[in-house]
C-alpha cells in the first residue's frame, strides 16, 4: 500500500516536471532557433544548418539601412527612459507624500495607457495629431514612447515609494534640510532601485515597440523592429536571425544587467535598513 | 567669549529667520510656550485650547494614553503639524509661520530614522551640514557629540551594524550636535527591550542635564514619566489634565484621570457623613474613614477617596482602617500585592511590604492608612481644594 502509493508520487513528479519541460521548450524554442540559424551558413533563412558562420553579422554591419534603424531605436530608447523616469519619479512622489482632491482618480488615470490596446492608442494620437494639423515628426515618435512607458515606471516607482517612511524625510527637514535637499539628499537614494528599474524597463519598452511605431513614424523613418518587418516583406533572409540575435542581445542583456545592480544595491539597502519595530 | 550676551542665549540666531523678534524677547521668555492652541484634523480635533510655558533647560514630558493628542503637540512645535488656532513661541519668537528646517529643533523618533544610507558620521553630521558649519568643526563636534552618546570612533559604521539602543544613541547625538534650541523626543524608548530603555532613560536625562538643552518627551509610560521629568503634563483627550512636578501629580492628582493613569490609585466612592470637627466620609460598603479636607464640605455631599496602594499597610496603627477579606494576593519579594474585598463596590488594592509572612486568599485583613495619605476628589472627578 506504502509503496503503491510512493509510486504514484514518484509519477506524479515526472508528470509536473514534463509538464514544464514543454512549457520552456515552447517558451525559449523560438529564441534558440533565431539564435542558432543566425549562424547558419546557408542562404536560407530556416533549417536544415549547412554549417556555421558569421557572414550574416558581417552583412548586417555593412547595412546602411538597418545600421540607422538601430541608432534610431538607440537614442529614442534613451530619451524615453530619461523623460519616463523623471516623471515617473516625481509623479510617484506626489501621488504617495500629498494628499490632493482627485488624487485616487489621477492614481488610476496614470496607469490607463498601459491597459488601452497600443493599436487604439496609436490611431489616437495619430488622429489627435491630424486634428490639430501636426506633421508627424520624431517629437511626435518619442512622446508617443514615453506616453507608452511612463504607466510602468510610475508603479515601479510608487511601489517603492509606500515602502520609504516619511520619518526619514521629517528627520532631514528637521535637521535644517529644505523640502528639496531632503529630497534630494534621502529620498532619491532610497529611491534608486525604481529609478534603475523603471529606467531599464522604459527603455525596453521603448526599443521592441512596433505597433504604436508604425503608426507614429515618420515619412522614411524606421525603428529596429520596423525595419525588421519591412525586411520580412521581401525574403526571410538569415539576416534577419542575425538582426533578432542582435535585438535579443540588447532588450534581454540591459534589464538582466540592469536587474543585477539593483539586486545588489537592494542587499545593501537592506542591510542597513532599521530592524522594523512594532509601532 | 567674543560673542554678545544675545548669542549665548539664542545659540543660532542666523537660521532665526524672524526679524529681531529674539533680541527683544531675549533672556527671560520662555523655550517654548504654547498660547490656546487649537489642533484639527478636518472635524476631528486633536488638541483644544491648550496652554503651557516650558522654561530653559527644563525637561517636561507629555504624558498620556494613546490618542490623547501628546504626539500631535510635540509634532506642532516642529512644524510638521499645523495648528489652527493659537500661537507658538520658540525662544520668545513666534513660529506659526517658520517652515520645520528653520525652526532650530532637533528631533527624535520613536523609529530612530537614521537615514539607512548614509554612515553614523554622514548622519550625525547632517544638521551640522546644513548649518553651514566648516568642515574641521563638523569633525570636532560630531566626535564630541558621539563621545556624549559613550560610541566614539563609530564614524564609519552604517546604522544597520548597530544594535536598537546604539541607533537610538547615534539618533539622540544627531538632533543635540547643532545645538538646537529645543530638544524634542517622541517616545524614543518605545522601541527598545526592557533593560536597554531603562539604561537610555538615564542616559537621555544626564545628556539632558550636561547640555543643559531644553527637553520635550513624549510617552505613555508613567514610570519614564516620574524618573525622567522635571515637569509633567498629564494629557487626555486633547487637552491637559495637570501640570506638575512629579511627586504633584502622583501624590496630589488634580482629577480622578490623573490618579488612575499614574499608578492604578484605589477610588474609593463615599459620602461625608459629619463635617464638625475631623472629616468623615461613609465609604460603599458601610466603614467610615477620617480624611483632611482642605475646606469644610457640605453634609452628604458625594466625594471619591484616592489612595495610592502603596500607602496601605497591613495592620498596624494608622488612624484609618478598614477590614476585608483577601481575594487575591501575589508575592513579589519584598512586598505583596493584595486584592482586599471591604464590602464596597471595587476591590482594593494594597502593595505592602512582607510583615512575617503572606497572607492568603480567604483571609481576614485590616488595611490601615493616615488621613493625609489620601486625595479627595468632588463629584466631577476634579480634586478639592
Amino acid at each position: 500500500m506504502k509503496a503503491r502509493r510512493k509510486e504514484e508520487g514518484r509519477w506524479a513528479w515526472r508528470l509536473t516536471g514534463f509538464v514544464t519541460l514543454c512549457v520552456y521548450i515552447f517558451m525559449f524554442a523560438p529564441i534558440v532557433a533565431t539564435v542558432i540559424l543566425s549562424f547558419n551558413a546557408s542562404m536560407f533563412g530556416g533549417f536544415p544548418m549547412t554549417g556555421f558562420s558569421l557572414q550574416w553579422y558581417a552583412k548586417l554591419m555593412g547595412n546602411e539601412a538597418v545600421l540607422a534603424a538601430f541608432r534610431t531605436s538607440l537614442w529614442i530608447a534613451l530619451v524615453t527612459a530619461a523623460v519616463t523616469t523623471a516623471i515617473g519619479v516625481v509623479t510617484a512622489f506626489a501621488l504617495v507624500r500629498f494628499e490632493f482632491p482627485g488624487k485616487q482618480a489621477l492614481s488610476t488615470l496614470v496607469i490607463l495607457p498601459a491597459l488601452v490596446p497600443e493599436t487604439i492608442l496609436g490611431v489616437g494620437l495619430l488622429v489627435l495629431i491630424k486634428a490639430i494639423d501636426q506633421p508627424r515628426t520624431m517629437l511626435l515618435l518619442v512622446l508617443g514612447h514615453i506616453l507608452l512607458a511612463v504607466p510602468y515606471v510610475v508603479l515601479i516607482a510608487q511601489a517603492r515609494m509606500v515602502g520609504i517612511r516619511r520619518v526619514y524625510e521629517e528627520a532631514a527637514l528637521s535637521l535644517g534640510a529644505s523640502r528639496f535637499s531632503s529630497f534630494r539628499e534621502i529620498t532619491l537614494p532610497l529611491l534608486i532601485p525604481a529609478v534603475v528599474g523603471g529606467a531599464l524597463l522604459a527603455f525596453t519598452i521603448s526599443f521592441d515597440n512596433t505597433s504604436a511605431s508604425l503608426f507614429w513614424r515618420p515619412a522614411g523613418v524606421e525603428t529596429m523592429p520596423t525595419q525588421i518587418l519591412s525586411m520580412l516583406k521581401i525574403s526571410i533572409s538569415p539576416e534577419i536571425n542575425a538582426l533578432g540575435t542582435v535585438m535579443i542581445v540588447v532588450t534581454v542583456g540591459i534589464p538582466l544587467i540592469g536587474g543585477l545592480l539593483m539586486q545588489s544595491l537592494t542587499k545593501l539597502r537592506r542591510r542597513s535598513e532599521p530592524k522594523e519595530e512594532a509601532r | 567669549m567674543p560673542d554678545s550676551q544675545d548669542t549665548k542665549i539664542h545659540p543660532r540666531p542666523a537660521s532665526a529667520g524672524a526679524e529681531g523678534a529674539g533680541t527683544a524677547a531675549g533672556a527671560n521668555s520662555p523655550a517654548v510656550e504654547f498660547r490656546n492652541i487649537d489642533i484639527a484634523y478636518g472635524k476631528f480635533v486633536a488638541v483644544r485650547d491648550f496652554s503651557l510655558s516650558i522654561g530653559k533647560g527644563s525637561f517636561v514630558t507629555l504624558l498620556g494614553p494613546s490618542g490623547c493628542g501628546k504626539t500631535t503637540i510635540l509634532r506642532s512645535i516642529a512644524g510638521l503639524v499645523d495648528i489652527s488656532a493659537g500661537q507658538i513661541m520658540i525662544g520668545g519668537r513666534r513660529v506659526d509661520d517658520v517652515p520645520i528646517y528653520k525652526r532650530n529643533i532637533g528631533l527624535v523618533f520613536q523609529s530612530y530614522a537614521l537615514f539607512p544610507h548614509k554612515s553614523v558620521f554622514d548622519n550625525v553630521a547632517f544638521g551640522l551640514k546644513y548649518r553651514n558649519v566648516a568642515k574641521p568643526e563638523i569633525k570636532r563636534k560630531v566626535g564630541q557629540a558621539l563621545d556624549m552618546v559613550r560610541l566614539p570612533g563609530s564614524e564609519k559604521k552604517l546604522p544597520s551594524q548597530l544594535s536598537g539602543g546604539q541607533q537610538q544613541r547615534i539618533a539622540l547625538a544627531r538632533a543635540i550636535v547643532f545645538e538646537p534650541q529645543v530638544l524634542l523626543l517622541d517616545e524614543p524608548l518605545s522601541a527598545l527591550d526592557a533593560n536597554m530603555r531603562e539604561e537610555m532613560r538615564v542616559e537621555i536625562k544626564k545628556i539632558q542635564k550636561e547640555t543643559g538643552i531644553t527637553a520635550i518627551f513624549v510617552t505613555h509610560d508613567q514610570e519614564e514619566a516620574l524618573s525622567m521629568s522635571d515637569r509633567i503634563v498629564v494629557m487626555n483627550a486633547g487637552s491637559a489634565e495637570q501640570v506638575g512636578t512629579p511627586e504633584e501629580v502622583y501624590e496630589r492628582p488634580a482629577t480622578a484621570f490623573v490618579a488612575d493613569f499614574l499608578g492604578k490609585a484605589n477610588m474609593l466612592s463615599g459620602t461625608v457623613s459629619r463635617t464638625d470637627g475631623p472629616t468623615i466620609v461613609t465609604l460603599a460598603g458601610g466603614q467610615t474613614i477620617n480624611v483632611l479636607s482642605p475646606r469644610p464640605l457640605p453634609q452628604g455631599s458625594a466625594v471619591t477617596v484616592v489612595v495610592r496602594p502603596q500607602k496601605l499597610s497591613v495592620g498596624g496603627t494608622s488612624a484609618n482602617r478598614l477590614s476585608g477579606r483577601v481575594v487575591s494576593a501575589s508575592y513579589l519579594g519584598g512586598s505583596a500585592i493584595y486584592e482586599v474585598d471591604m464590602g464596597g463596590k471595587a476591590n482594593i488594592r494594597a502593595n505592602a511590604p512582607i510583615d512575617g509572612r503572606v497572607l492568603r486568599e480567604g483571609e481576614a485583613v485590616e488595611l490601615g492608612f493616615d488621613a493625609d495619605d489620601c486625595v479627595l476628589l468632588d463629584e466631577a472627578g476634579l480634586r478639592i481644594s
